[in-house]
């Protein structure tokens, strides 16, 4: 079997020198993410041999994506197109740091949560199909945090989407379904808008690839409605990503799932929205994003205040956590709409961040649920005095997500409060302080009310131990989040230089289109 | 469905659909057809033997649970990408052989692997959905 070899010259058609096998890490987290989800359907009924296939290839998975962060750090973008059609023809998956950083920190999360599910996920929701979607989902986040072309972006979206459905009616309750509906309706309306988008943005520039678009953009200026294309982008994504005054789908189905389904989709699924917002409105249309900052400022503002106050009012964790995952968001939602290369890095970390912290969360009420008795902060109490390691990890991550040194949420809030600052915008920076602020009374409460209360008398207990497998994800993602609090100096070097190749994507852009080769 | 027409006519129907189906799977590399299409028309030949024999019948047919034929499409469809790493080009690039085989040449490519995972990916897929469907129905 060979290429195929024509007389023809196929150097304007077609990529012709040999890909370097590094490069092959650009697709390979994909392409394995779908294999193995693949060969986990093939193998639905052996349920014992699931988790263990899962595990080990999302093991596998950070590795690549670890490998792909080092190959990015070390040699600038790389781009891989898709059947060797020279770019913009052909599907290009580029990756930067942006990129690469997202999809490892998935990757991560991913492992954990899989983990954490061989404890939670029982036989029926294994012979369902509790892994084989995992595999799925992670193949649409990773497809999402590497491609470079905004359809091919669309497409992974879809894939994440219909998997993350799958994965919410596990175990098929009414309530489930019930949260099923909201999420998926609105989620299709969002992801219709994203399409619509794509065929206008397709309409004035004739083409989808993201370095094509960034370097054709100024010269469209002038005559293209490019701030109202950006305007229906960032309102798509604002609603994927959970910002007021679209997040309603949020609050009302991330507390139905599984406990280790909420917390996956609270550290994967609002990040891609959010991944999808800094890409298009800082790298692809920066001049449009400064028109629109300031309604993004506002969005943000008040997406922070109500997060926080909305998880203040909830008596179920699971709501009180979903309130906060949006309070995160509009944290993040600050940093894009301050701009420049400081903030974009903010809230960059702060997603980073808030994957991990996000995901520890939901573990840790599913475990104080397992070992309370629910989920209601009514019932529980108790769990200071039976439970001290645990206690001690739930609190790091209290701190962690209110922003409190030496946690790794300290370091973005600094940031953003920083650029806030600089660019005299005094008010985001106060109102930053004062999420954070609420989120420290929300997750106060939860410790007054769940750990330091004395057991409640007469309502339901649960287990009396834990095994000691249980505590491992929290331990895992708590520690990562000490160290990145601790030592923060490489990553934020990292997200430094990804943040000036969003900003002055020419490195980007020369790795799609290397200098000369221009059409 | 207890009618003696449907019966009769259902095998010889159900086998041309299938062969036709393959047909046109082959058939779409350079003309209309391809994988989709020649999936659907393989999953309304199992439907009309489903309709006539009961779910039951077409399980034991078919062998294998119809998501596990999914499973394998896709990973075929994969795997057709991935054979370009051994020839260092790009993902998902169109790989040749012609192969002569009693005298004649037969053109093979990853094109046509990937398309074949398509196949089995809407086969093993859309017959899930018809054939739950035709249970709920018979209850």
């Amino acid at each position: 079997m060979a290429v195929s070899t024509s007389p023809a010259d196929l150097s304007a058609a077609l990529v012709l020198q040999p890909v370097a096998a590094l490069d092959w890490l650009v697709i390979l987290p994909v392409a394995w993410c779908i294999g193995i989800g693949a060969v986990l359907m093939m193998v639905r009924h052996k349920g014992f041999l699931q988790p263990l296939i899962a595990v080990a290839a999302l093991a596998v998975l950070v590795g690549l994506d670890a490998v792909l962060l080092w190959h990015v750090a070390q040699s600038g973008p790389v781009t891989m197109v898709m059947g060797r059609w020279l770019p913009p023809f052909g599907i290009a998956f580029t990756v930067d740091l942006t990129g690469a950083l997202f999809a490892l920190t998935a990757a991560v999360v991913a492992l954990v949560g899989a983990i954490a599910a061989i404890d939670d996920i029982n036989a029926s929701g294994r012979r369902y199909g509790f892994y084989p979607f995992l595999m799925l989902l992670m193949a649409g986040v990773s497809g999402a945090f590497l491609t470079g072309d905004i359809f091919n972006l669309y497409v992974w979206f879809e894939v994440l989407l219909i998997s993350s459905f799958g994965l919410l009616v596990l175990g098929s309750e009414r309530e489930q379904i019930d949260g099923a509906v909201k999420y998926g309706f609105l989620n299709l309306v969002a992801t219709t808008l994203f399409l619509i988008a794509t065929g206008y943005l397709y309409g004035i520039f004739g083409t989808l690839n993201m370095a094509d678009i960034a370097r054709k953009a100024p010269d469209l200026r002038d005559t293209a409605p490019l701030v109202t294309l950006t305007g229906f982008y960032i309102l798509a994504f604002a609603m994927k990503a959970a910002a007021f005054p679209v997040n309603f789908w949020l609050p009302a189905s991330y507390h139905t799932p599984r406990i280790v389904v909420s917390a996956l989709f609270a550290g994967l699924l609002t990040k891609v929205g959010i991944y999808a917002l800094i890409r298009v409105s800082v790298m692809l249309f920066p001049f449009e994003r400064e028109q629109l900052s300031l309604v993004i400022a506002v969005v943000a503002v008040l997406t922070m205040l109500t997060g926080a106050l909305g998880s203040l009012a909830q008596t179920d964790t699971r709501r009180l956590l979903g309130y906060l995952v949006i309070s995160g968001i509009g944290a993040m939602l600050a940093g894009i709409a301050i701009g420049g290369a400081d903030a974009i890095g903010g809230a960059i970390f702060y997603a980073l961040h808030s994957m991990l912290v996000m995901t520890a969360l939901y573990l840790a009420a599913g475990l104080a649920a397992r070992l309370g008795g629910g989920f209601s902060l009514i019932n529980l109490g108790g769990l200071y005095r039976d439970h001290p390691l645990f206690t001690a990890l739930s609190l790091m991550l209290f701190f962690a997500v209110s922003g409190l040194p030496p946690f790794s949420g300290f370091w973005p809030k600094v940031m953003l409060v920083k650029s806030a600052l600089d660019s005299g915008a005094g008010w985001l920076a106060g109102a930053l302080l004062l999420a954070g602020f609420l989120t420290m009374i929300a997750t106060g409460r939860v410790f007054l009310l769940a750990y330091w209360r004395p057991a409640q008398e007469g309502s339901a207990t649960g287990q009396a131990v834990l095994p000691p497998m249980a505590l491992l994800p929290l331990l895992v993602l708590t520690t990562l989040s000490v160290l990145i609090g601790l030592f923060p100096e490489t990553l934020l070097a990292l997200i430094k230089s990804a943040a000036l190749t969003l900003d002055e994507p020419s490195a980007y852009l020369n790795s799609v289109f290397p200098a000369g080769s221009a059409p | 469905m207890k009618s003696l027409i449907l019966r009769t006519a259902a095998p010889p129907i159900v086998g041309v659909m299938l062969l036709f189906s393959v047909f046109v799977l082959l058939r779409g590399h350079n003309e209309p057809g391809g994988g989709f299409i020649g999936g659907l028309i393989a999953v309304a030949a199992l439907s009309i033997y489903g309709i006539a024999f009961g779910v039951e019948t077409v399980r034991r047919a078919i062998v294998f649970h119809p998501l596990a034929i999914s499973g394998a499409g896709l990973l075929l469809a994969t795997l057709s990408g991935l054979v370009s790493m051994v020839f260092h080009v790009p993902f998902m690039s169109g790989l040749w052989a012609y192969p002569v085989i009693l005298g004649q040449e037969v053109p093979l490519s990853s094109v046509m692997t990937f398309d074949i995972g398509v196949y089995l990916v809407v086969v093993g897929a859309v017959t899930s959905i018809a054939l739950s469907l035709e249970e709920r129905g018979e209850d």
